[in-house]
């Protein structure tokens, strides 16, 4: 389906043609934006765009994958991440208080990005694996598979990560069926451990969601985001102040305008208009990952792509509702637009997966 | 449970599947919705609110403080200016150790106690988040020194200020008045006269004297500018530039050289003198001693300082010139002569013999002439040039009290001269209606007899005894006294002018004041009151002496001034005008405690006279009481008090 018409070329046959269109419109924005927060910085547009090619080489290199090699790497992926996790535990670098990266003496990795997909691939394997025999202690074991790595990241610590990981986690556990009532009973008891949860927390982390709250209350600290962002937001109105025309931007009172709070240097510019666009070409997208899901051959096709997509939604919304100012900061940036290359590999490499599952002949079971 | 499981039909798992990626699906959806609606909140509701935030943020307003006018004295002596310095200052609410602060700030820049009271004085008045200095006046060596240790203190701000001086110190000090920090009573004022947008940035604003009453010509109007400023609160750019008018300029009409060789004459002896310019009411010298430094009120004054001139029996914050209500006693004479003439009661030739008392018919109380035994037989000449008591208790009934009131308050009596500075007291020339208001009793023929010789219930400030004697050196003529002659730009092209026609002009026959006049060049010649003073004048010096009671003495008793307390001795006052046939100057003098009037009073007016008509300097001292006069050429001595009535 939706295939290009010429799909039988070498080096478009397994991508496809409908999340490419979504996913190079929405980086061409994500650079338009980029260059009027960085002020026209050429060198950090010309930086973003080539993570954006290797990205896309990414996708296109796991889009080539047939889905049997991919779930073969499940477990080996899952377990050489927790390792990796462990050591960073033990001998990580610590970089503004939070211990997150290996220092490999090469490179630096930060081993909790890898398992953003090393933990849904690897749930997903597990319920393919037990698919038929599909009984409440799979369950158990798949969230004791999840909260592992979720646990260690969240020491690290780094909450945005490991809410993104949790929820990949959950999508595939809601996905495999997971009963109503099971979820229900967990709702209601995590409900009731809230305030437990609460004194678990760090004072920062428990300092942004006061921030939530109420903003004002910490106006030139951890509220000073928020305030700042929305005032962008707010002020650029129905038809935003226009490319580079941004006061907030371009005076610098918007901060972290390149990365997590980039939304806010595009809703200041474009305007309720823009924002609007930007929504439904995202939706666009998501609406082609549940197609993908709703046509995926087998369980673990089936349990990635939706995993897949809801993650990805759940980047856009809770970054969004951090600049909007209505979910507390986290650390996450904006698919596909928010600078960085690490994020944009991670990105690509699940509509690689997306790609992958849906352009590959079908093995039907049965 | 195994055989339940193994029941799940793979169509049934795929249903199941879809539908929960429906369900997901509508989740999503509505999230989004949730998105747009907070986007559509703050972007179209709340639209406006964000935009004058983000313009807040983006756009500061500084105000440009104008330069404050300069003043001058008549001839273009510099007598209130501006210069820049460099000041330090602190936001008292972003401090949390105030102490240890300046303790460290001490290190590089040198402040003394007195620099801390004042501080905490300024911190007690003004607002929490008002810059405020803690050091001012910065040396070039202090300015560096602290910019090498900036770092060390990034609470404390260095500040170019403009600063005002009074270079004359003293001198004049209750004229120019002075400038102090703008206090919460002036901001609401200021707000009141809907002034305050144009004070912004403003620290400073008159507070009292000419600095009080020609704020608005003084201070000028605020320029703005508009800056954008990035989130560092950096300037990027000036967006729009509103410069600002300077004020005005003031010439005062005062000659401040004369001004000076007449608080010189004062020595340290309490007191007033105002001269008037006859024919355009410029003041010409207004003095109030002792003065003030006015320049310690302009960052607010230490509480020594302070504490000092508040509490200090000579209270020289007080304008005497202004507001100190004396009894003028004789010098009310000359008034209560024309009035006997013009409303003929009298003429100059008809005399009275004085037994040396006055009482009223059917009565037995003798209202005393300070002379016992009298001056035998006394015309109007002679009444003055020797001020015979009698005559005028004679005079007064005669008249009576509502005739006195009429004529005298003429001559502004009684009701403000309308002087162009603040706080001017009214002084008080009692009438039946005043007396029925105040004491709610009806007048008693009686109380118009002490009224005739000024004491009674009669009190003025020496304004307007001057201003009265200048009516009457002008023949009639009343111009407004004024301190300030001109208000110009600051380019000193003049703007505006007064003195220039007169309040009104009394109609008075030219005989009656011809009489006066001669009578009261006679008093500064040998046999009359102030003779010593007149000594060798080479121009024709009118005046009249007079004494205020301090305190009353009960019929019978004697005043012997060598007994008395020095602050309970009578006040010296004299009246004067020169040249007598077309006066140039009309002043009054007045000396507290100092004794009678030709000996501590005139002899203040002679070097003061002496130096505007003849440009004569005294010499180096100031003018002496004359020492020992002659028993007969003695001044009139206090009158004793009757009726035990309360003035003194």
């Amino acid at each position: 389906m939706a295939r290009l018409p010429h799909a039988g070329h070498y080096f478009t046959r397994y991508i496809d043609g409908f999340l490419l269109c979504g996913i190079l419109l929405l980086m061409a924005t994500g650079l338009i934006t980029l260059f009027s927060a960085t002020d026209a910085n050429s060198a950090r547009v010309t930086s973003q765009a080539i993570n954006m090619l290797v990205a896309l080489g990414v996708m296109w290199l796991v889009a080539n994958i047939p889905l049997e090699h991919i779930m073969r790497i499940a477990l080996p992926l899952y377990a050489a991440g927790l390792f990796l996790l462990l050591c960073v535990a033990l001998f990580g670098e610590v970089n503004n208080g939070a211990r997150r990266w290996l220092n490999l003496g090469v490179t630096r990795i930060q081993p909790s990005e890898l398992m953003k997909i090393a933990v849904p691939l690897m749930m997903a394997w597990y319920f393919d694996k037990h698919e038929t025999t599909l009984r409440l202690r799979d369950y158990g074991v798949a969230t004791l598979l999840l909260l592992a790595p979720v646990l260690l990241i969240l020491r690290q610590p780094d909450l945005g990560t490991a809410l993104l990981i949790a929820s990949s986690g959950f999508y595939v556990l809601f996905f495999s069926g997971l009963s109503w009532r099971i979820m229900a009973t967990v709702a209601i008891a995590g409900g009731a451990s809230l305030p437990l949860l609460w004194s678990m927390l760090h004072d920062y982390q428990r300092k942004r969601v006061m921030t939530l709250l109420d903003p004002s209350q910490d106006a030139l600290g951890a509220g000073y985001h928020t305030i700042q962002s929305t005032i962008a937001i707010g002020s650029g109105g129905v038809l935003g102040k226009g490319w580079q025309q941004g006061t907030q931007t371009h005076l610098a009172f918007l901060p972290e305008r390149s990365t997590d709070f980039i939304f806010a240097v595009f809703s200041e510019e474009f305007g309720l208009i823009g924002n609007l666009l930007l929504l439904v070409l995202y939706l666009t997208l998501i609406a082609r990952g549940m197609v993908i899901a709703a046509n995926a051959p087998t369980q673990f096709t089936r349990l990635i792509a939706a995993s897949i997509t809801l993650t990805f939604f759940t980047y856009i919304f809770v970054n969004i509702g951090m600049v909007i100012g209505i979910l507390p900061v986290v650390g996450v940036p904006l698919p596909l637009i928010s600078y960085g290359g690490t994020s944009m590999v991670t990105m690509l490499l699940g509509f690689g997966i997306l790609m992958s599952i849906q352009t590959h002949p079908k093995l039907v079971k049965t | 449970m195994n055989h339940r499981i193994e029941l799940r039909s793979y169509s049934r798992e795929l249903e199941n599947f879809r539908l929960r990626l429906a369900i997901s699906a509508g989740f999503m959806l509505l999230l989004f919705l949730l998105l747009f609606a907070r986007f559509f909140y703050l972007q179209v509701s709340q639209r406006e609110h964000y935009h004058t935030l983000a313009e807040a943020n983006r756009i500061s307003i500084a105000p440009i403080v104008p330069n404050r006018g300069l003043i001058f004295d008549r001839n273009g002596v510099v007598l209130a200016h501006n210069y820049s310095a460099y000041t330090l200052e602190i936001v008292p609410s972003r401090i949390r150790n105030l102490e240890r602060l300046i303790n460290e700030l001490t290190t590089v820049v040198e402040i003394s106690a007195r620099d801390r009271k004042r501080f905490k004085k300024l911190m007690e008045e003004n607002r929490r988040f008002e810059s405020l200095p803690i050091r001012t006046r910065l040396s070039d060596v202090e300015v560096a020194r602290f910019a090498v240790n900036r770092y060390r203190f990034p609470e404390v701000e260095i500040k170019a200020r403009p600063f005002r001086q009074y270079p004359k110190g003293e001198f004049a000090s209750h004229v120019v008045g002075y400038i102090g920090r703008i206090n919460d009573k002036d901001l609401e004022r200021l707000e009141a006269n809907s002034e305050l947008a144009n004070y912004r940035g403003s620290q400073h604003m008159g507070k009292i004297g000419i600095e009080q009453s020609y704020e608005r010509e003084l201070h000028g109007i605020a320029g703005i500018e508009e800056m954008e400023t990035d989130a560092a609160g950096r300037s990027i750019r000036v967006i729009s530039r509103t410069p600002p008018a300077a004020g005005k300029n003031l010439k005062l009409s005062l000659d401040f050289k004369l001004q000076e060789v007449a608080e010189k004459a004062f020595g340290d002896r309490r007191g007033a003198l105002v001269a008037i310019e006859p024919t355009t009411g410029d003041v010409l010298a207004f003095v109030s001693r002792p003065g003030f430094d006015p320049n310690l009120f302009v960052d607010g004054i230490d509480t020594e300082n302070w504490e000092l001139l508040n509490n200090s029996l000579d209270r020289p914050l007080n304008n005497r010139a202004l507001r100190g209500l004396y009894p003028p006693g004789s010098t009310f004479k000359p008034f209560m002569a024309l009035a006997g003439l013009e409303l003929k009661k009298l003429s100059p030739e008809s005399t009275i013999s004085d037994p040396g008392y006055f009482s009223l018919p059917g009565s037995t109380h003798r209202f005393r002439d300070w002379k016992a035994g009298g001056h035998g037989l006394v015309d109007l000449h002679k009444s003055l040039v020797i001020s015979c008591d009698t005559y005028y208790y004679s005079l007064a009934h005669d008249l009576g009290i509502d005739n006195i009131y009429n004529f005298t308050s003429q001559f502004g009596l009684g009701k403000k001269t309308g002087i162009d500075i603040e706080g001017e007291a009214a002084g008080l020339l009692p009438s039946q209606a005043w007396k029925m208001e105040r004491h709610k009793q009806k007048w008693f023929p009686g109380d118009t007899i002490s009224v005739g010789i000024g004491q009674g219930y009669n009190l003025a400030t020496p304004l307007q005894l001057a201003f009265a004697t200048a009516v009457l050196a002008g023949n009639g003529a009343a111009f407004r006294p004024h301190l300030v002659k001109q208000v110009m730009d600051s380019n000193n092209r003049v703007i505006r002018e007064f003195g220039t026609s007169p309040l009104y002009r009394l109609k008075l026959d030219p005989a009656n004041l011809k009489a006066v006049h001669n009578a009261l060049v006679d008093v500064t010649r040998p046999g009359g009151t102030a003779a010593v003073a007149g000594t060798g004048a080479a121009y024709t010096f009118a005046g009249k002496t007079g004494t205020a009671q301090v305190i009353g003495v009960k019929q019978g008793e004697k005043y012997e001034e060598s007994k008395l307390d020095e602050r309970h001795r009578d006040h010296a006052l004299f009246v004067s005008y020169a040249p007598a046939e077309n006066p140039r100057i009309a002043l009054s003098v007045l000396v507290e405690n100092g004794g009678h009037g030709g000996s501590a009073a005139a002899p203040i007016a002679r070097v003061v006279m002496d130096y505007y008509l003849l440009g004569k300097l005294p010499k180096e001292a100031a003018a002496q009481p004359v020492d020992q006069v002659d028993e007969e050429e003695d001044e009139e001595h206090r009158h004793q008090q009757d009726e035990g009535g309360g003035h003194g």
